[in-house]
């Protein structure tokens, strides 16, 4: 008795108006899942807030001379170091062409608001370019053999510049984007 | 055997009742009580059973165990530390689920290197093999994400390294790990996430679970001769009281050296600096993972040269995804048509070369790379002062106890003021285990080559004309040995 209902049925079928119901039901389901899917992807990206988290003002006279401070921005550590005259100007003897990522101390440097240099502050990224390791440095008591920083991981040792001059570590501290927002005030961001 | 005819019979009226709504019953006892089981299956096959009661274990205490954390970066270390303290039998509950990991893994081994053995990959069986796969994938996912939670040193630097790895893919591989971070580094977005997936991921087990057992069902189970069933009557048992309480015994002895690791050595897998909350300032001296992803993270640290245009990071992380990326081939990877490595002699020797080439991984990936594999090989150590030379990097080496020092510093004061010497106690060359990581790796992935060799040449022994006959041949060989002892 059902048999025969659909049989009669198949032969009224109106194949394009079956095709129009199907593509058009087919589509706005792909559309809303499209739609969904957008927001279900990009939340996964860094939110607002994170990314408004991505700099910070630093107060630089409180780093004492010949120390650090070591601050966390957006959860990445940077150091910023008070040289003293004589790491400056060990930093400054270097033959630059001898290095393994040859870079001036004055590249490594970003100006002040009058456009001049400020030798007494260096500031670097804090996680070695070996494989991540955070270096220790004057606060932990060792150096180095090149005065700036050492890495206890596999043995990378950076100068007072930061740059690398002995182990692993293929190239320098990266220096981050920053600038001096007064004298004594840096903004650093990522 | 899924075709075979099902033996229920309603009894109770309920049952009848519920039989032509929702045959539940019916479906159980024909996949749990009369399911025709191959009557020579060994101990090696209850690790099946083993592994879904250790899923049901951690899903169990999993629960539990995130009613009392906290997915927070101020919170999460010191809400483990309350459920260890203050939380009623919460430590039992912890060290359950924390053990109860390694326990999953080492029963997923133990089932592979079964499946390796007895050729259960093979012809019907190859979605059965590949859902496993898929199964072995989320598993490591899953443990991975739930290092992360106690935000211990371990889990902040282990998770940074794994992390980093997705940055070593060119092109979209630094956008991605963002992605996954949802920030610059590891945060509280980031064990958020973690949480979460962590959460969710064990119930995707569970479905592919079941998609496995379904898969298994469908041409039956495989046993150690590797011949198919071939008479039910005579080849087969019925699942239950057989294998129920093989396996049930099986589970029992398992149950007992989980509690011994769980009362008498439940950190003895862990890492101390487990017992550190993270860190992001200070990295742990060595970073190492859990035991169960040591060979991959030693196949991952083994290429260490540049290949052409591809990096030594990136070529490590091809290697170890690919690792894993074999297996799901190696259905048609093998050439032969035996299944059981009992009746291949040939393969069967590079069978267990693998097993041992398994394990060793394991131990490179818990060293450094740099240490000597033999320390007493390891020559003593000579100073080493490097300095320039015109623009040239040279050295200069010293041997000796406390005169080569003198000498060293010596030179050193001799040097011009731009030759910026440095000096390091260097230790001479010697097999490092990078070295052996680096071998063991080619020798992983050449297994499954030579399989597809071996396969097309070797000569199989005679396999048994079917599974009654081999069980009672292997019967009377027992009692005609014992004869002459009467």
């Amino acid at each position: 008795m059902t048999d025969q209902t659909a049989h009669s049925h198949d032969d009224a079928v109106d194949e394009d108006r079956r095709n129009f119901i199907h593509i058009a039901t087919g589509a706005v389901a792909f559309g809303g899942l499209a739609a969904f899917a957008i927001a279900a992807v990009d939340q996964w990206n860094p939110a607002a807030d994170t990314r408004a988290a991505s700099s910070l003002d630093v107060d630089i006279s409180k780093v004492p001379l010949g120390g650090e401070i070591r601050v966390l921005i957006g959860g990445k550590p940077f150091f910023v170091r008070h040289r003293t005259p004589a790491e400056i100007a060990s930093a400054d003897a270097v033959n630059v062409a001898t290095l393994r990522d040859p870079e001036t101390d004055d590249e490594r440097l970003r100006p002040m608001a009058d456009g001049k240099l400020n030798p007494a502050i260096l500031i670097t990224s804090g996680a070695c370019t070996h494989l991540g390791c955070v270096p220790v440095g004057p606060t932990q008591g060792n150096v180095g053999a090149f005065g700036g920083w050492y890495c206890p991981c596999h043995g990378s040792q950076y100068d007072t510049s930061g740059r690398i001059r002995s182990g692993p570590a293929p190239t320098n501290l990266p220096i981050p984007n920053y600038k001096y927002v007064s004298d004594t005030v840096v903004n650093i961001s990522l | 055997m899924s075709g075979h005819e099902s033996s229920y019979t309603p009894n109770s009226g309920f049952e009848k009742w519920l039989d032509k709504r929702l045959p539940l019953i019916r479906f159980a006892n024909d996949t749990a009580i009369t399911f025709p089981t191959p009557k020579n299956l060994n101990y090696w096959y209850t690790f099946g059973a083993i592994l879904a009661i250790c899923l049901v274990i951690q899903i169990l205490t999993g629960i539990i165990l995130s009613m009392h954390y906290e997915a927070s970066v101020d919170g999460a270390f010191a809400s483990v530390e309350r459920i260890m303290r203050d939380v009623p039998y919460g430590w039992l509950l912890r060290y359950i689920h924390s053990n109860g990991a390694s326990m999953f893994f080492f029963a997923v081994y133990i089932h592979m290197f079964r499946g390796l053995y007895y050729g259960s990959y093979k012809a019907p069986r190859e979605v059965l093999w590949i859902l496993g796969c898929v199964i072995f994938l989320l598993m490591i996912a899953t443990a991975f994400l739930g290092y992360m939670l106690p935000w211990g040193q371990m889990s902040y630097h282990g998770a940074n390294v794994i992390t980093s790895l997705f940055g070593a893919i060119p092109l979209v591989g630094e956008s991605l790990q963002t992605w996954i971070l949802g920030g610059p580094s590891i945060g509280n977005q980031t064990l958020q996430r973690f949480f979460s997936l962590h959460y969710l991921l064990p119930f995707m087990i569970a479905a592919v679970v079941i998609l496995h057992i379904w898969a298994l069902h469908v041409p039956g189970n495989n046993n150690p001769t590797g011949v198919e069933v071939q008479d039910v009557e005579k080849d087969t048992v019925p699942f239950h009281p057989y294998y129920t309480i093989k396996d049930g015994f099986a589970i029992m002895l398992f149950l007992i050296l989980f509690a011994a690791f769980v009362f008498y050595a439940p950190n003895a897998l862990g890492h101390a600096d487990q017992a550190i909350e993270a860190n992001p300032l200070v990295t742990p001296a060595e970073i190492v993972p859990e035991w169960y992803m040591l060979p991959f993270y030693a196949i991952l640290r083994a290429i260490t040269f540049d290949l052409g245009p591809i990096p030594a990071k990136l070529l490590g992380v091809i290697a170890m995804f690919a690792a894993i990326a074999i297996l799901f081939v190696l259905p048609w990877l093998d050439t032969s048509k035996v299944k059981s490595m009992r009746y291949r002699p040939v393969a069967r020797q590079f069978y267990f070369g693998f097993v041992v080439v398994c394990v060793l991984l394991g131990w490179c990936g818990a060293k450094a790379p740099d240490a000597p594999v033999i320390p007493a090989l390891q020559g003593e150590k000579m100073l080493v002062v490097s300095y320039t030379e015109n623009g040239q990097e040279a050295t200069s080496e010293y041997k000796g106890g406390n005169e080569a020092y003198v000498d060293a510093k010596r030179f050193m004061a001799s040097l011009p003021e731009d030759a910026s010497p440095s000096l390091a106690a260097v230790a001479p060359a010697t097999f490092q285990f990078s070295q052996l990581s680096l071998i063991l790796t080619i020798l992983y992935f050449g297994y499954f080559f030579i399989l597809f060799f071996v396969g097309l040449t070797e000569k199989t022994k005679e396999l048994p004309e079917s599974i009654h006959k081999s069980v009672l041949k292997r019967h009377k060989a027992s009692t005609a040995t014992a004869v002459p002892a009467e």
